[in-house]
């Protein structure tokens, strides 16, 4: 393991403009550190907020400025509109795309994720063919939905793509959702809520397809005017939003010798990053949606979780091991992940992390009446909790999933149906 | 000194007047077990844990005459589980657990519209001027008799729909009702008796009342209630009866011993902490922190009794199913864990999750209108009182250890400015 950092630092840079680093300048502040403070981001808007974008803005309820608050005494530097271009370790020092080059004593590393481009060049290119990541993005997205289009075809089984699903219907816009590989959800909530999600959607008037795929796009005078789907099927459309993940944002790490991949940049579990050996730097942090590291609630497994409550929690947890000297010992990130998605009039919540999860028990209401707290299990422990429409216990499994408590954790409740397990 | 006894000291009427250095001892051990087999709870993370934990019910309290058998089987085997099983479905919605819990609030919350709770503020205001009207001439009140009883009680029943020329029967009633809050009150059987009897008083009086919302609907809660909205199907959107007059009495007990205290506690800490009484005549719109502060310093609802339904692991101990438990709300509020310098009165302080209206899903339905009515009574005393002084610092208390607050608070002052 390499040495702590000599001395308390004087000059920190956050790279990364976003939810995770003004929270960690917040917290830099908040916890003494009166040094200068630079944040460098790639966009030029002051740090906003992302979830709305896809729901309250997109539907035309909130103006796209969602700008997050800042404290009138944050004092810092930003460096917006210019892109970190490199990092040198040994110098310690980040080059920016303007030729300028800061020193740092302690680097935050918060450079988040883009959205996946529609793979084929061509068709990402039309007119009408978009993607949801930022302001920018919700604007133009807005605008179009705006003006009426005949259809949507929504491309992916992800949160996002599903709240933008659930926004077309509230315009109502028809709107077509292809789903390629199984359930919608289903990486988040499994099959089981996964399945119930997509026919709640179809009762809600989407069009979901699962199973399906763009063959090609076609266009008119580089104007999007519909898809062709593997088998043959034509669709007319608008627009097409391909919401097919997220690329996380490390091109500008290359050459530094982190451990960073398109997984993410590897840290430790005090948010260190590490070294491609595995040595510890131990005056660069990563937090946010870019960070990978071993999650004591999913057995020490190397995983990123790109959910706003992480972001915000590991930024403080970096700040305040940023300043730690030698002897105040280092805050070990222990967030247990958390969740929210609002679509279809429904508000989902989750806790924990489903994946693996062998088990499902309903523990308060019912699938059928669409108000319930579902659990998982794996290996006979209890590793998340789901809510649609009834978060008020999940604070209660919250607090059994970090203990790791027995699968099911609580029998003998309030409004608890007798339990069964099941698949999830 | 251990814990087990001091949940006993904090019921002490002796104690009323400061209970918080025994809340202070209490917190050494967060979850601890009386030797009545009580459950106390007093730091601020345990409770809000606990506040929202699916294993806690707020429904089959245990009963003040702990069950004995008869040794009749008809009584002890069919009659009194039957009565119990009737008790229980004609609960009001406080002492109920979801689903049924939630069915009762929503309709309540849908009647009980922000914009009707907003449209109390000028009638407020008006109360309390003419209230204050009346201590002209005089150089001494009694703040509670002449001033915090009679405002909420007007309030509640305008909101409701009850005729003006009812409200002193109502008031009386309240303040009888206002017993079966009171946990260490409810046991006792003579209070039992009186508020059986009350409570037919009430109930019939309201069944006539929400006959004749029936026939001739107002805007008020009452009617909303007991016609039901328009949208969806006439079962789920309307409160069967009985269910009707229990919400009613829930509105009007739960909304006025606590605001009283509210308004008394507030001007007696404001008297002992002048500086502040001063700064709230100079500039009300500190009112609001004033009163949010004050709910968390001098809560009018000081604990809540629970019931747990299963063992729950907390805090290195295990409460076992069946226990009850008391979450004390205001000893939560005085966590030196949770808030900075927790014993001081400080309207200043930025980040303050008081528990004073409870949490979870039983989290105060009243809060936006008793915030009004604070807010509108402490403006108007501090604004029109010329140089007012307690007279008796600490007052007598009401023997109510979680419904807390003085019986009388007597004032003298040099006359009243004009309103
Ligand atoms: C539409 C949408 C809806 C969402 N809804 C929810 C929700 O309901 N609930 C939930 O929990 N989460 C939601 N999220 C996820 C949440 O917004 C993210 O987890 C959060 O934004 C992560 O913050 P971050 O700061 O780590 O990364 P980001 O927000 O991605 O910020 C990274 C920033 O770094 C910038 N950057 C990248 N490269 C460079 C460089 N080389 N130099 C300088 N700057 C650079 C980027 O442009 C960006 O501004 C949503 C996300 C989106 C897009
Ligand atoms: C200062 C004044 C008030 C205080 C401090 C107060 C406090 C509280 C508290 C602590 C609870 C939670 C009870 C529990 O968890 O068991 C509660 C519930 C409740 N309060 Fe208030 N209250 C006040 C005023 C009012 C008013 C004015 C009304 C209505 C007119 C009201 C109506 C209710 C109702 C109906 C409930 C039950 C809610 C439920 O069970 O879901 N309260 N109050």
């Amino acid at each position: 393991m390499s040495e702590a950092p000599s001395g308390a630092p004087e000059r920190i840079v956050v790279v990364g403009a976003s939810l995770a680093g003004l929270s960690a300048a917040h917290a830099l502040r908040g916890e003494g550190f009166a040094g200068s403070l630079t944040l460098v981001g790639d966009e030029r808007h002051a740090p906003y907020d992302r979830p709305p974008l896809s729901k309250q803005v997109l539907r035309g309820l909130f103006s796209p400025d969602t700008t997050l608050p800042r404290h009138p005494d944050l004092n810092a530097e930003f460096r917006l509109g210019t892109p970190a271009s490199s990092l040198d370790l040994d110098a310690r020092t980040v080059s920016l795309g303007d030729g300028t080059t800061l020193p740092y004593d302690r680097l935050l590393i918060a450079t988040g994720t883009r959205a996946r481009p529609w793979p084929k060049s061509d068709e990402a290119s039309l007119d009408g063919v978009f993607t949801l990541r930022n302001r920018d993005d919700a604007t133009k997205l807005s605008g179009r939905l705006k003006a009426g289009p005949r259809r949507v075809v929504l491309v992916g089984g992800g949160f996002i793509g599903f709240e933008v699903a659930s926004t077309c219907r509230d315009l109502d816009i028809p709107v077509t959702v292809l789903v390629r590989d199984g359930q919608p959800l289903e990486a988040a909530l499994g099959p089981r809520l996964g399945g119930l999600v997509g026919e709640i959607a179809r009762e809600r008037g989407v069009d979901l397809r699962l199973g399906a795929e763009i063959e090609r796009m076609e266009a008119e005078g580089g104007r999007l005017t519909g898809v062709t789907l593997k088998g043959g099927e034509r669709i007319e459309a608008d627009i097409v939003v391909a919401a097919i993940g997220a690329v996380r944002n490390v091109e500008w790490l290359e050459g530094a010798g982190l451990a960073a991949d398109e997984g993410g940049v590897l840290c430790d579990g005090y948010c260190r990053v590490l070294r491609q050996n595995g040595d510890i730097v131990p005056d660069v942090f990563a937090a946010g949606d870019i960070a990978r590291w071993p999650n004591p609630h999913q057995d020490e497994a190397l995983v990123a979780v790109e959910h706003w409550g992480n972001a915000r929690a590991q930024a403080k947890a970096a700040a305040r091991n940023m300043l730690a000297g030698p002897a105040a010992g280092l805050a070990r990130h222990d967030h247990l992940p958390d969740f929210w998605s609002q679509q279809f009039g429904l508000t989902i919540k989750l806790v924990g992390l489903t994946e693996g999860a062998d088990s499902l028990v309903i523990a308060h209401g019912s699938l059928e009446e669409r108000r319930f707290v579902a659990l998982y299990g794996r290996e006979g422990r209890t590793v998340a909790a789901a809510s649609i429409d009834s978060a008020r216990w999940l604070p209660a499994y919250a607090a059994a999933i970090r203990e790791r408590a027995p699968f099911p954790p609580i029998s003998d409740a309030v409004d608890q149906p007798r339990l069964r397990i099941e698949e999830p | 000194m251990s814990c087990t006894t001091l949940f006993e000291q904090v019921l002490d009427p002796d104690n009323r007047a400061n209970p918080y250095p025994l809340f202070a001892e209490l917190r050494r051990q967060p979850v601890c077990r009386q030797e009545d087999g009580t459950y106390v709870v007093s730091t601020h993370a345990e409770i809000a844990r606990l506040i929202s934990d699916p294993r806690i019910s707020s429904e089959d309290l245990p009963d003040p005459q702990k069950f004995r058998w008869t040794g009749h089987p008809i009584t002890d085997l069919f009659v009194r589980p039957i009565r119990a099983e009737i008790r229980r479905r004609h609960q009001p919605f406080i002492f109920r657990d979801p689903p049924d819990h939630d069915r009762l609030r929503g309709l309540v919350m849908r009647a009980f519209s922000p914009e009707r709770v907003r449209r109390m503020r000028e009638e407020t205001t008006d109360l309390t001027n003419e209230l204050i009207e009346k201590f002209a001439g005089k150089a001494r009140i009694d703040l509670v008799d002449d001033f915090s009883y009679p405002l909420p009680v007007t309030v509640i029943c305008k909101l409701l729909g009850v005729p003006p020329e009812d409200e002193p029967q109502f008031q009386g009633w309240a303040t009888q009702l206002a017993t079966a809050l009171e946990p260490n009150q409810r046991a006792d059987a003579e209070t039992q008796a009186k508020n059986e009897q009350c409570f037919t008083e009430i109930s019939e009086f309201l069944r006539d009342l929400i006959a004749k919302k029936r026939d001739e609907p107002q805007d008020d809660i009452l009617t909303d209630l007991a016609n039901g909205s328009d949208s969806g199907d006439a079962d789920t959107e309307r409160m069967n009866d009985f269910d009707l007059v229990a919400t009613a009495v829930l509105l009007l007990v739960a909304g006025h011993e606590t605001t009283v205290n509210l308004i008394t506690n507030s001007v007696l800490t404001l008297l002992r902490f002048p500086e502040h009484w001063q700064r709230l005549r100079d500039d009300s719109a500190i009112a609001p922190r004033l009163i949010e502060e004050m709910l968390r310093y001098e809560p009018p609802v000081q604990y809540r009794t629970r019931l747990a339904i299963a063992d729950i692991p907390i805090a290195g101990v295990t409460i076992p199913k069946d226990a009850p438990v008391v979450l004390l709300l205001a000893s939560g509020n005085r966590d030196p864990n949770r808030f900075a310098d927790p014993d001081r009165f400080d309207p200043d302080r930025s980040d303050n999750r008081h528990l004073g209206f409870g949490g979870g899903l039983h989290y105060c339905v009243g809060a936006p209108l008793a915030r009004i009515e604070a807010e509108v009574a402490l403006v108007a005393l501090a604004k029109r009182l010329n140089n007012p002084r307690l007279v008796e610092d600490p007052p007598p208390y009401r023997p109510g250890a979680s419904l807390r607050g003085p019986r009388h608070l007597c004032l003298s002052f040099d006359g009243i400015a004009a309103g």
